[in-house]
């Protein structure tokens, strides 16, 4: 009995320990952006801030704010899109397979594993010669692009759940692809729609190279911007922990609210489903 | 998957489907397939000035690539964090799922915090890790306090040492030291990744076949090692593939915590692709440094796309 409670305890220990490790860039992010210039030195790095000070907020936010902008500007629309297109192209995959239809979605998946830098520069002069080079709609364009993968793997992984006898029956009663889409699969879809919705939304708002590579200045994304603000030296360490804090709220606000989903977009990028 | 029986629909309304797919898939043949192939001709010519020059080569960018200090440091560096990102995430992935799966209360917590990481940008990331793991402050002060004499202090990732620095021609071959600090931020990011993909493993594997053993005399160890660790395989497989691709394409990470770092002991081909064709509008090489990051990740994902569409298909 004494054994198996010290067992216990050990291992709440260790849980804890671990817990409180992986929460300190955490603390790290919150104490060092809530100090004032005179106290982010160096050798009180671990120190509590002695009173709490919001100028490095302030400046991170001016420095900021356009770019949060763009982000969400980018992010809503590009995640609401490839959801919607991912959406059918799983429904087609799954439910209306036709010769080669599996081949196909091969091929497709493949175009989520490649290194997008073995797309780049061609995407670069496709951009500029259709205008769309260094503006928003054209991120839009890219991630709804190369968002089609994953999206058609989660929805179609989704869809295959859903029993064919059901479908079978609509067929019979004369209803068609989009009558059984609409009235069948859409309403059964919520729950892929907010997985796929928050998968879209971290990776685009999180997604670095298409952003570095296709704004410039104004147009940039956020984390381009925090890039930015943290590469130019003259930058004080309080500021640099307000943006990275700033830049990475949307995305941990949704973890903290829908984080079950989150996860479940996590393993349902695995081939399998 | 289970497969779909066909519909028996007129013929024209067969088309349907085809053709609401047909969008998707002009758009991926395009911007996947053709600016692959695109990257690839780009590679094998001459534009490696601002000005668009695409006289043909032959593989002469690649040539250079091979013979290349920074490239050939790339490939050792990207090799080392391959295997120690992979041991590393999978290793500790695995402990905490062992550790979350013991029936605890606040389960849910544990492992969203666990997992939290999975949601922030490599860029914070880096940003982060580069305060924590500057060698002027951070962890070295805790290190200090401890009593680590100030001259032994790990340098993390502006130290240049390779170990054991065995000479490979122009580069020296072994473990880059601030390659490490790289991996601890990586591993703080992905290993509930790794985690969450075994609790699901975990709780598959059924409970009598555990106190079965356990009724046999079994000891705990053997339990993990006879029955769960078998039984886990065909996750730690695909763990494997994701964090290799996943690793062979790294840039972000790397990017905003070090750079290409002294003597490029934290350089990656990803950032060398990025560098050399945007800062330098050196395309053609660019283009070859893309290709072969390509033409790694395909070996290991088209093996696992076929087997896991096959797989499905039966």
């Amino acid at each position: 009995m004494t054994t198996k409670l010290v067992k216990r305890a050990l291992l709440y220990l260790v849980l804890i320990s671990f817990a409180l490790l992986f929460l300190v860039p955490i603390y790290v992010l919150l104490t060092t952006s809530l100090k004032g210039n005179n106290e982010v030195t160096l050798d009180q790095m671990w120190a509590f801030p002695s009173q709490i000070d919001l100028s490095g907020y302030k400046l991170a936010f001016s420095k900021l704010f356009p770019h949060l902008g763009n982000s969400f500007l980018l992010t809503i629309p590009a995640t609401i899109l490839s959801a919607l297109l991912g959406s059918m192209n799983g429904y087609v995959l799954s439910k209306w397979a036709f010769r080669g239809s599996n081949t196909l979605f091969g091929l497709m998946l493949f175009g989520m594993f490649i290194p997008y830098q073995s797309i780049l520069i061609p995407l670069i002069q496709f951009m500029q010669d259709i205008h769309l080079y260094n503006s928003i709609p054209g991120l839009i364009l890219i991630h709804v692009i190369y968002g089609l993968p994953i999206c058609t793997l989660m929805f179609r992984n989704f869809y295959v759940a859903i029993p064919t006898e059901v479908l079978e029956a609509a067929k019979i009663d004369g209803t068609g692809f989009f009558g059984i889409y609409r009235h069948i699969i859409v309403p059964l879809s919520i729950t892929g729609f907010v997985v796929v919705g928050i998968w879209q939304f971290t990776n685009i708002w999180n997604e670095f190279l298409f952003a570095v590579t296709m704004t410039t200045q104004k147009q940039q994304p956020i984390m381009v911007a925090l890039q930015n603000l943290s590469g130019s030296q003259i930058v004080q360490w309080n500021v640099q922990m307000a943006g990275a804090l700033l830049a990475a709220l949307p995305t941990l606000l949704v973890y903290i609210l829908l984080g079950r989903y989150f996860i479940r977009g996590l393993l349902a990028g695995s081939i399998k489903g | 998957m289970t497969r779909t029986k066909h519909s028996r629909l007129p013929k024209s309304d067969a088309l349907i489907p085809v053709l609401m797919i047909l969008p998707s898939l002009i758009a991926i043949a395009i911007f996947v397939y053709g600016f692959i192939a695109w990257t690839g001709y780009i590679s094998l010519t001459d534009w490696n000035t601002l000005v668009r020059n695409l006289d043909f080569v032959g593989l002469s960018n690649y040539a250079f690539l091979f013979q290349d200090f920074r490239f050939q440091s790339d490939l050792r560096n990207t090799v080392v964090f391959t295997i120690l990102f992979i041991v590393a995430t999978i290793g500790f992935g695995l402990l905490l799922a062992m550790l979350v799966d013991r029936r605890i209360r606040a389960e849910a917590l544990f492992r969203n915090i666990f997992i939290f990481p999975m949601a922030l940008s490599f860029i914070v990331t880096g940003v982060v890790w580069q305060w924590i793991l500057n060698p002027t402050t951070g962890v070295n002060l805790i290190l200090q306090a401890l009593g680590a004499a100030k001259g032994h202090l790990p340098k993390w990732y502006i130290s240049t040492s390779i170990v054991p620095g065995i000479s490979g021609g122009q580069i020296e071959l072994g473990i880059p030291i601030a390659l490490i600090a790289v991996v601890i931020a990586t591993v703080w990011q992905m290993s509930g990744f790794a985690m969450a993909m075994y609790l699901a493993g975990l709780r598959g594997i059924s409970d009598e076949l555990k106190e079965a053993a356990r009724v046999d005399g079994a000891s705990e160890w053997t339990v993990f090692r006879r029955i769960i660790l078998p039984q886990l395989h065909p996750i730690t497989g695909s763990l494997v593939i994701m964090l290799t691709h996943i690793s062979l394409k790294i840039f972000d990470l790397i990017y905003a915590m070090t750079g290409p770092g002294a003597m490029f002991v934290t350089d990656v081909p990803g950032v060398y692709m990025f560098e050399t064709t945007f800062r330098g509008n050196h395309y053609a090489q660019g283009a070859a440094i893309a290709m072969i990051m390509l033409l790694l990740v395909s070996l290991l994902i088209i093996p696992y796309l076929k087997s896991s569409l096959k797989e499905g298909a039966s």
